[in-house]
């Protein structure tokens, strides 16, 4: 194992955040039009922005709040979407479990797809990887995309219909989900689990919003770790 | 409207809970270590997750319940998202969000 090196860890994680910018910023911008149109003021719009920090789960409530849904639907829709979070959370455990607990909430407050996907990732191809070093990358990686959520939802709450609808802002949230997970179809097993999980979603649909979303990412799940158990096997 | 205490009941519960499941496993394990199975599973919950959130994102009305209608798939999606998964597996994150948003004007300006 290296020196611990935090700094520098801090901002390779920052760097390496840094393609997210521009998939973040025109979802947050998109958040708060939407709200705004949806009839929330601007307090209303950043509350939930800084309180929640997830934005599938943010337009998913907003939306069934819109349709006059009570409030125990649009929250359980809404949980529904960030259930996924309960597995990165389990990812980055063998990783972060060791700081002490204030700053395992931090983290845990701070814990957006791109926490998991640009710093588990890395965790997962250099185990060799110092303790301390770790905790600075996941922060480096995750203070440069929550602030920026935060402050492009504030842009488009306040700008408001001033963005053209032809930018199509609403396809950089899949457009950045799929730069997250492409370069992680390294391995067999990978692609596997990767196709799995677009036939379950497809399977999936008809459940109620999120509870599809999670079936399919557990059979995906069981899929690449089985493939990979077959593989392994094989070789022996 | 969305009347106010309908709004805040419904934000504050919701960060509360999702502030829970981010907690779960980091905050409640600590340095406890998980057995092999578990870490085996959970080395694909970034490729189990993220297509499964992006399938009905690309597909939109094309998919209901349950059922894909290949009529109804909107052409510029489905192959600016191909052309993202490609460049982000072939290259990186950037080219990843680049060339996907790219190819989406491009073709919306086309068709």
């Amino acid at each position: 194992m290296t020196a611990p090196d935090p700094k520098r860890a801090f901002w390779a994680g920052w760097w390496a955040c840094t393609p997210f910018v521009f998939a973040a910023v025109p979802f947050g911008l998109l958040f708060g039009v939407v709200a705004r149109d949806a009839g929330l003021d601007l307090l209303q719009t950043m509350a939930m922005s800084v309180v929640v920090i997830a934005g599938a789960a943010q337009f998913t409530a907003l939306a069934l709040l819109v349709d006059q849904a009570p409030v125990f639907l649009a929250l359980a829709a809404g949980l529904a979407v960030n259930l996924r979070m309960a597995m990165y959370s389990a990812a980055l455990q063998p990783h972060l479990g060791h700081a002490p607990v204030w700053q395992r909430m931090v983290m845990a407050y701070l814990m957006v797809d791109q926490a998991y996907a640009v710093a588990g990732q890395h965790f997962e191809v250099t185990p060799a990887m110092h303790p301390a070093d770790k905790v600075a990358y996941y922060f480096g990686a995750v203070l440069l995309v929550c602030p920026l959520w935060v402050a492009a939802t504030f842009t488009g709450a306040v700008v408001g219909n001033a963005i053209p609808p032809a930018l199509s802002l609403e396809f950089a949230a899949p457009i950045c989900f799929i730069a997250l997970f492409s370069p992680m179809l390294r391995t067999l097993p990978h692609i596997v689990a990767a196709g799995v999980a677009v036939v379950g979603a497809i399977l999936f649909s008809g459940l109620p919003v999120g509870v599809g979303l999670i079936c399919a990412a557990f059979v995906a799940m069981l899929a690449g770790a089985e493939t990979e158990r077959r593989l392994t096997r094989g070789r022996s | 409207m969305i009347d106010p205490v309908t709004f805040w009941t419904t934000t504050v519960a919701l960060g509360l809970g999702t502030f829970l499941i981010r907690f779960s496993f980091l905050g409640f394990l600590g340095r406890r270590t998980l057995p092999d199975w578990a870490l085996r599973h959970l080395k694909y919950v970034g490729v189990a997750v993220l297509p499964a959130l992006v399938t009905p994102m690309v597909l939109g009305p094309a998919l209901q319940a349950g059922a894909l209608d290949p009529m109804q798939v909107d052409p510029v999606r489905l192959i600016s998202a191909l052309v993202a998964l490609g460049l982000g597996w072939r290259y990186s994150v950037i080219w990843a969000i680049g060339g996907g948003m790219g190819t989406l004007w491009l073709l919306q300006a086309l068709i």
